[in-house]
């Protein structure tokens, strides 16, 4: 049999998938705990045991490839000039990469903009700003600004072309490691995340990895490919367009509720549905990820009360708010939490179609009528996610809820709010396995065998809870 | 503004400000820039004032051709200048065109009214591009000559 390992080194548990690479079939999984901070090799050994105790012994795996979010993910900041433009384009480039984005500057980087930025302690900084011989004051400032402060770690240039070689002296000079890449906005309005996203993955390779600790286990697995994010995102791609002979889904939608963040991965192109539309404002990415900082089951449940409404919640959960308000406060203090009685299901279950609807809405784009002299016009911002054909969920809060459709349903339109521009006619499927990720790595070296796993493995809804839960374990 | 690559041509940002469709007159004057050798760019119909201006910065442009055809040009201009100001752009060129009030007004008043509000220049309905053009090099070049020689050249 020929088979793969894909690895996750998680921020709480080291995940593992093996996969038969001829059948396209999940064989099983395992988990170890995470232990980046100490010795990455101890949970990832751990979680190997665990896979040989459910299969018994391991084949010979053709391929091992690793994903990493742990050690806090890959911390990124960026820099632009305008907070809507060359700012905007640098944001959606970092979390395009997968990156976890802890901070965000525009225009001249100040004094006190430096510290916070030293504080945060970034991995990598992405330094973008003016297009294609546009402004290059203010992207040559920020650069003698990086260069005169303490940071270490990687910068990306992904600004004007024409201050580039100027930038990449001045960062060079001051002895931090750089590296040039193209625009993230070469023309005006013109969006060009691509090589950003491409130098940040090398530089996670070639770098990060082994910053994180994560290159002690190498000998026991081939390559870290991407942050984990990133794998679940190229997983979604996949899924979506299929690979050479083979369709995929068509557009789509990845809803991952997680304990931290909620992320949204958008696979479609985002134009206007509604005919005579008018796009305004920066052209949207065709696979975007949103992340979600307030919406997180566990760090975040008591943001999500504040973000939705505390009597709205307690309302969906049929629960006081007071009682509502104490039982959050736990789970936001238990990281570990798990809901037991029928009231704590009722609690993580309202939660989590608040952190859907809250997520997508903010990811989907909107519409407004402006009234000209010539009629009503219709503008929409960001994104149309009408013709969104497939809603898919995954993460823990997901995989475990024993009703999953009524949280995803929260993804789609709600005529209630006409101006949201959500998917309105979508199959709802649920990737119970956690095996997005693993399709994302597959798909580096196997795209036939990825999206037949996960065309096998990611079910719809409907279907799955007729048959039960339809795994080969 | 492009100080250090003064061969490069010359930045302009194009849009119809406001609620404002009329597309037509701002993508023929916007082919005529191009074609004059101006690197153009154009943000079409519905644009706010604010996007003239953000994009301005983020381009380094040159100036700004705002047009207007629907009556309503005066409210949208109204503090151009102070915003181009706020955004480090006081000394930008900004040129303003097409059916900027309502009804029939002398085009004299109009003109210097949309001066006072700190355009450069205003074109009333009828303009043909080469006057534009004409115009934009005459300004530029007066420009040019008072930054060649400061203090010789009266503002």
């Amino acid at each position: 049999m020929s088979a793969a390992l894909l690895i996750d080194f998680g921020s709480t548990y080291t995940k593992l998938r093996a996969v038969d690479l001829g059948r396209a079939r999940l064989i099983g999984t395992g988990q170890g705990p995470s232990t980046v901070a100490t010795d990455i090799t101890v949970g990832l050994k751990a979680a190997l045991q665990d896979l040989e105790q459910r299969i018994g012994e391991l084949p010979a795996f053709r391929h091992r490839l690793a994903s990493s979010s742990a050690g806090g993910g890959l911390r990124m900041v960026t820099v632009g000039l305008v907070r809507e433009l060359t700012a905007e384009a640098a944001r959606q480039a970092a979390l395009g990469a997968g990156a976890r984005l802890v901070g965000t500057f525009a225009y001249e980087i100040t004094g006190a903009d430096t510290k916070k930025l030293t504080e945060l302690a970034p991995d990598i900084i992405l330094l973008a700003g003016g297009t294609d011989g546009g402004n290059r004051d203010v992207l040559i400032a920020n650069a003698r600004t990086l260069a005169g402060s303490s940071l270490q770690c990687p910068i990306i240039v992904a600004g004007n072309r024409v201050a580039a070689d100027d930038v990449q002296a001045i960062l060079d000079g001051a002895g931090k490691p750089v590296m040039v890449t193209e625009n993230v906005m070469p023309e005006f309005g013109e969006l060009n995340i691509e090589p950003a996203r491409e130098a940040i993955r090398q530089v996670f390779i070639d770098r990060i990895v082994h910053a994180k600790g994560i290159d002690r286990a190498l000998e026991m697995f081939d390559q870290v490919l991407m942050p984990t994010p990133a794998a679940v995102l190229e997983g979604a791609r996949l899924l979506a367009e299929g690979c050479r002979g083979h369709d995929g889904l068509g557009p789509l939608l990845v809803v991952d509720v997680g304990g931290a963040t909620t992320d949204i991965h958008s696979v479609c192109s985002g134009e206007p549905t509604q005919a005579g539309a008018v796009r305004r404002g920066l052209p949207e990415p065709h696979v975007k990820r949103t992340v979600e900082g307030d919406l997180g089951m566990r760090h975040n449940a008591t943001s999500i009360l504040e973000a939705a409404g505390i009597e709205a919640i307690a309302a969906d959960a049929g629960l006081s708010a007071a009682r509502l308000a104490t039982l959050v406060q736990r789970a936001h203090e238990e990281i570990e939490w798990l809901p037991q009685s029928s009231e704590e299901h009722a609690v993580d279950h309202a939660l989590a179609r608040a952190a859907v609807r809250l997520a997508v809405r903010r990811h989907a784009g909107t519409t407004e009528t402006v009234y000209t002299v010539t009629g009503p016009v219709s503008v929409q911002r960001g994104k149309d996610l009408g013709d969104v054909g497939s809603v898919i969920g995954t993460g823990g809060a997901l995989a475990y809820s024993t009703k999953p459709g009524e949280i995803l349903a929260m993804a789609l339109a709600d005529p209630k709010e006409p101006l949201s521009l959500r998917p309105a006619n979508a199959r709802l499927l649920l990737d119970r396995e956690y095996l997005l990720y693993a399709c994302g790595l597959l798909a580096a070296v196997e795209p036939k065998a990825a999206l037949t796993l996960a065309l096998q493995h990611i079910r719809p809804l409907g279907q799955e809870e007729q048959h039960g839960q339809s795994s080969i374990l | 503004m492009n100080a250090a690559a003064p061969h490069s041509p010359r930045t302009l940002v194009t849009g119809v400000i406001g609620s404002d469709t009329h597309i037509v007159g701002n993508r023929i004057l916007s082919m005529a820039l191009e074609k004059a050798g101006y690197k153009v760019v154009t943000l079409g119909a519905l644009t706010p004032a604010a996007a003239f201006v953000k994009s301005a910065v983020e381009t380094a442009a040159d100036g700004i051709m705002i047009s207007s055809l629907y009556g309503q040009g005066e409210l949208d201009c109204r503090g151009f200048r102070e915003l181009c100001i706020e955004a480090g752009l006081a000394d930008i060129l900004i040129y303003v065109g097409g059916n900027l009030v309502v009804g029939k007004q002398p085009w004299g008043e109009v003109e210097h009214r949309f001066l006072d509000m700190g355009f450069d220049r205003a074109f009333p309905p009828g303009t043909r591009t080469d006057e534009i053009i004409t115009a934009l090099d005459r300004d530029f070049k007066a420009r040019a000559d008072a930054t060649r020689s400061p203090g010789t050249a009266k503002p």
